[in-house]
Formats: structure tokens, sequence, C-alpha cells
């Protein structure tokens, strides 16, 4: 059932399917493990950075296309559900039809994007999506009478969902089921579901023509296959996949605004997720938001205590600031570039086949 | 191209066909501006400004274009160096602060001379290390080169945070410099003129040694065929080094004069203008020095009508414009042949 659940591409490393299981488990069960509002967070937020993460390796790591617009679909998640739960109310429909819009919107200008570059190389394509993608932001951000400007939106989800909703009671391990627990599980259920869906995909013979493209894009069009195509439909999948992760962002945080969508600083973190846990395996996508959540919550706490430590001794105090961590990120990601471009999930599969 | 070598060699070479169009279509743009904006003094003072900022965006995107040309690598950590450029002269300029604010003239430009070199100087040896570490095993892999240039630029970020603290810094422009010239009804801001004047003597410099020069020559027969010049005996990576150290310092110098126009300096100021760059070279044709300066003036224009007449889309112009120029030449305006 796995087997299948997976399509067929299992984890090919002991170590690895260890660690998976336990992501799985801990996300699983996270509203009944922890308490508190942070670590349910974090558990949200990773659910929400894998399906974005795993929706950038279908273009980077499985068809090697570099884009730098993927927050930009994100954002468009984001805002449509968002704007419609604010100007329409807090109701089912217009959160379906604010994503519906949402969809649409981004799936359009993922197409003409990828008309308008995808043709040629790589790196021009690299540029126009960084280019559009920053208009994009500053657009958002200045059109405030309808996206609320640089502060953003705050709206109110539907009665289901919302915090003084309690469904019942759970005395014996002392958790109350409210509407919160309730939106933690339609967030991991849709992840659950995209993720495996992004199994399908990639495991199918489409997917395998998109490798094909990643690996020789010439000998793939030499082989009757029409690249052009291929990439903008992987491009228009992955700009979807980005878009209803927003969707989930938006229900999960019930706030929208450029910040915590649109911004440069998350592309960089969905690029540095990607490469750390391995590109062209969507198992690397799930280690590597993992990862770096978790570091970006709780590296910073190890960092202050390590800085304090040395206080004494000059500049290293402040190379380990807490506000430098993504220093150390970055030179991990230069050095897994360098030296084990398939990522962590490379390492432990070439690990188990020694 | 077989046939031709069956035939007697002319006298003379043929010359190379001339490509005018591209040049009047910032004039047009202009003209067109002008009964948009109304008034001439507006007007006028919008295009010297237009004028400034495209010099300052060319002196920053014309290394990134040859780097790219000669040797098929598109760095997209330069912005890194447009930031370190500025906070290398917004160092030298603090010790230096009793010429900036004294009221002469020559010692306000000598302390901007010493800043501006130091930038280049240091962002110069920055772009050597870069290509040393960075860049050269990556060579030919252009999704690895996007990558790790990227990465490249977060550190670098992070390391500006580190050794210059992550808070906003005055960059205030030497007195001299403050103010306007008035000629007539138009007022013309000194330190617009003197961007134009080192944005245009940078393009001449850089014309001249490509097109006069044995090593402009190189240059340019690398950017169309690199294995014929290494063929010839050319050590073609000696000559990218120095092409690679020589944006780099360019970087340095834009950065310096776009710190001082803004006359603050973050970290991300880089960023910022990046995404200009970007768009310039892209419609100037990768690769292409003069397209570079057409695409710069274009997009400054655009930027500086569009902000005036709706500040709102001034971005979302010029990725307009971007979209215009490509559906007409797809290439940019200068395509470079190989490409």
């Amino acid at each position: 059932m796995i087997q299948s659940a997976l399509s067929g591409d299992m984890p090919r490393s002991r170590i690895l399917s260890f660690v998976l299981a336990t992501i799985l488990v801990v996300l699983a069960f996270a509203p009944f493990l922890f308490s508190g509002s942070q670590p349910i967070n974090t558990a949200a937020k990773i659910c929400i950075f894998i399906v974005l993460v795993a929706s950038y390796d279908l273009l980077l790591g499985y068809t090697g296309i570099v884009s730098f617009a993927h927050t930009m679909f994100f954002g468009i998640g984001g805002y449509g559900v968002g704007l419609a739960l604010y100007g329409w109310g807090p109701t089912w429909a217009s959160a379906g039809i604010g994503l519906a819009i949402a969809l649409v919107v981004g799936a359009v200008l993922a197409f003409v994007i990828g008309l308008l570059s995808l043709r040629v190389r790589a790196i021009f394509y690299a540029m126009i999506t960084l280019a559009v993608a920053s208009a994009f932001a500053i657009l958002a951000s200045q059109l405030s009478e309808y996206t609320g400007g640089e502060d953003g939106r705050s709206f109110r989800v539907p009665q289901l969902l919302r915090p003084g909703t309690v469904l019942f009671d759970i005395p014996a391990i002392g958790v109350r089921v409210d509407g919160r627990v309730l939106s933690y599980y339609l967030v991991f259920f849709s992840a659950l579901m995209l993720v495996l869906a992004a199994f399908r995909i990639v495991n199918s013979p489409f997917g395998r023509v998109l490798q094909a493209i990643r690996e020789n894009d010439f000998r793939a069009e030499s082989l009757g296959y029409n690249v052009v195509y291929y990439r903008t439909v992987a491009n228009c999948l992955a700009a979807g996949m980005a878009v209803l992760a927003g969707a989930m962002s938006a229900i999960w945080v019930r706030y929208t605004g450029p910040d915590t969508t649109l911004s440069f600083a998350i592309m960089l973190d969905i690029l540095l997720m990607v490469v750390i846990g391995g590109m062209g395996t969507l198992y690397g996508a799930v280690i590597g938001a993992t990862l770096f959540i978790l570091a970006q919550n709780y590296l910073q706490k190890l960092m202050a205590v390590a800085s304090e430590a040395t206080a004494a001794l000059p500049l290293i105090p402040h190379l380990l600031h807490p506000d430098r961590w993504l220093l150390w990120l970055g030179v991990l990601f230069v050095l897994s570039v360098y030296f084990f471009p398939s990522g962590i999930v490379g390492k432990l599969r070439e690990m188990e086949r020694r | 191209m077989a046939t031709t070598t069956a035939r007697p060699a002319p006298d003379e070479l043929p010359k190379a066909p001339r490509d005018l169009l591209p040049v009047f279509i910032p004039p047009i743009l202009a003209l067109a501006a002008l009964p948009l904006v109304g008034s001439p003094t507006t007007w006028v003072t919008l295009t010297v400004a237009a004028l400034a900022m495209g010099m300052m965006i060319f002196v920053i995107a014309s290394g990134l274009t040859l780097i790219f040309g000669l040797m098929d690598v598109l760095n997209f950590g330069h912005g890194a160096f447009i930031a370190v450029g500025a906070y290398i002269a917004m160092t030298v300029l603090g010790p230096l602060s009793g010429w900036v604010q004294s009221d002469a003239l020559t010692l306000n430009l000598a302390a901007l001379f010493l800043a501006v070199i130091a930038a280049m100087v240091g962002t110069g040896v920055l772009g050597l290390a870069f290509e040393r570490i960075i860049v050269q095993p990556v060579y030919g892999q252009h999704l690895k080169q996007i990558l790790i240039t990227m990465g490249g630029l977060i550190v670098a970020e992070q390391l500006i945070h580190v050794v210059w603290g992550g808070d906003q810094k005055p960059m205030p422009l030497p007195n001299g410099l403050r103010g306007a010239i008035t000629v007539g009804d138009f007022a013309l801001e000194k330190f617009r003129l003197l961007a134009v004047a080192v944005g245009l003597t940078v393009f001449i410099i850089m014309q001249l040694v490509l097109n006069r020069t044995k090593v402009g020559l190189l240059i340019r027969a690398g950017v169309e065929n690199r294995e014929m010049v290494e063929a010839l005996g050319y050590r073609i990576r000696q000559l990218f080094v120095g092409v690679f150290i020589a944006g780099s310092a360019l970087a340095g110098l834009g950065g310096t004069m776009w710190a001082l126009y803004r006359e603050t300096l973050t970290a991300a100021i880089g960023g910022d203008i990046m995404v200009l760059v970007f768009i310039v070279i892209i419609i100037g044709g990768l690769g292409s020095v003069g397209g570079c300066f057409l695409g710069a003036i274009l997009v400054a224009l655009m930027a500086n009508y569009t902000g005036y007449l709706a500040p709102k889309i001034a971005v979302a112009s010029n990725i307009l414009l971007m979209v215009a120029i490509l559906m007409w030449r797809p290439q940019g305006l200068y395509p470079v042949a190989r490409r």
C-alpha cells in the first residue's frame, strides 16, 4: 500500500525512511504531542513549506528550470483566499471562489511567463522571473486600497476553523479539539495529499519526460518531445501547487501580507531548502523544509548561547549573532551545491549503497 | 559560407551593417512623454534625472553583461558588489568628513575620488576572490552557476551585516554637489550632471578599449567565438578574470554613485537596483555593451516618467517595456551573434 501511495518511489535508505516516518508521525499528531502555540505553528509551517518546496522541486530538481517567481504564486494563493475572506465575509464559499480565482490567475501568469521565456535559455528565465516577481511584490504593496499595502490584511476564517469553536475535549490527555486543531488537520491533510500527488506526477511518464529534459533538452527534443510544451505544463503545475500552499498558509495564519508571502527572502529560503534537502527528489523537499524551519526557530536560540559564550573574543560573537543564522545556512548552501549536489537525501542514499 | 572561399578576396572587408533603429527609441519615448507630463520644466528635470539614473544603471550593468558575453556566466551575486562598493566608499568618506563638508568643490571631488578608487579596488579584489572560489568550479553548468552565485550573494550580504552592522547608514553628498544649477527656467541638480558625466566617460572608455585596443579585440572575439580565440593561442581565462575584476570594480563605482544618489545605505541596496539591471541587460541583448547603454537609458526614462505620472505602476511599466521589446526582438535590442 505504501508502495502505491508513493507511486513506487521509495526512500531507498534506512536512515531516510526512519527520519521520514518520524516527521510524518510527529506532524500527524502534533496537536496532541505538544502544548502551546509555538510548536504547532512550527508544525503547520513545516507542512506548508513542504508543499511549497516540493512544487519548486518539480521545476528546479525535475525539469531543470530556475525560477525566482515561486513566491509570487505563493502570494497569489495567499492573497486570493485572504482578500476573498476579507471582502466577501468569512464563509467557505468566498474562500473557495478566492482560491479558484487565484488558481486561474496563477496558471495564466505561469503560462504567459513560460511562453515569453521558456523557449530561450535557463538564465533568461531566471532573470525574467526575478524581474516579474519583484515587480509583482511592489505592485501588491502599492495597490494598498485593494491589498492593504505593506500592512497586509488580517481576516476571519469560516466559523468552524476559529479558535473559539470547541468541538469536544479529550480529558485523558488534556487536549481540547477546537477550530485551531481542525485548521491544523486541514493544512496537514492537504499537504499530505498534495505531496502524494506530486509523487504521482514525477513518477508518471510525464515526469520521466521532465527528467529527460533536465538531463538533455536537445536530446529530448530530438526524441520527439515538445520541450516547450512540457516545460510550460510543468511550470503551470508547479505554480498551481504553490498557489495551494499559499492558500493553506492564509487559512492557517489568518493574515496575508507582502512580507509573509511575496518577499524575496522567502524565495531564498525555498532555494536553500530544496538544495540542502536534495534536488530532484521529493524526499529532499520534506527533509529540507523540516530542517530549515526547525533551524529558523531553534538554531537562533542556540546561536544566541554561543554568541554570549564567546563574547570576549573579537568578531566571532558577531558571526554567531542569532540574526546571522542565514550566513551559516548560506555557507552550507554553497558547500552543498559543490560537494553534494543531491543534498542530504542523495548523501543518505549513497551511504546505503556502500 | 563555403562558397565564399572560392571567390577572390575583396580589397576591403565589407563594413558591418549598422543597426540604428533601436537608437531612436529613447528620444521617441522622451518626446512622447512630453505632452503627458505637460510642463516643459518638469519634463527636463525628469529627463535629466532619468539620464543620471540610466548612467548609474549602465555602469553597474555593463560589467555584468560583458562577463556574461565572454564566459557565459551570469553572476547573480553582482548585487553584493554594489553594496560592498558603497560600504567601502562610506568607510573612506567617514574620516574625510572635513573634505566632504568643505565648500571647496576640489576638496569635495578629491574626497569622492578617493572613496571611489577605494570602492573599485575593494570590489575588484572581491571580484577576483568571487571568481576563484565561487564561479570557477562551475563553468559551463548554468543551473549550478545561478544557484552558487545566489548563495554567494546571501553569504556576502550577511557578511556586510557582520562587518558594518545591519542598520541603515547615512551617505551624505558633499556640500559642493548639493543643490542645482539653474539654466533659464530649468533646474539641473549638480550630482545628476556628475553622474551623467561619469556614465558617459565609462561608456566612451569602454567603447575605445573594446574597439581600438588589442585586448578589446580579443574580448570581442571571445564573445563571438571563445574556442577560436583559444585555438589562436590566447589564454582566454586570464582575459576573463580581468573582465570579471573590471566588471566587479564597475559595480563598486556604480554602487557608490547609487548610494550617494539615495543618500542612505543598507545591505539590501544591491537587490533594489539589480531588478532594473536585469531588465536592462535582457532588453539590451545579453552580452552587448551598446544595447546595455540604450537599455539603461530606456528603463530609466520609463521609470522616471511613470514614477511621475502614475507612481504606483512604475516598476510594472518596466516589465511591460521589457515584454514589448522582447516581442519585437526576442533576443534583445542588439543580439550577440552566437546566442
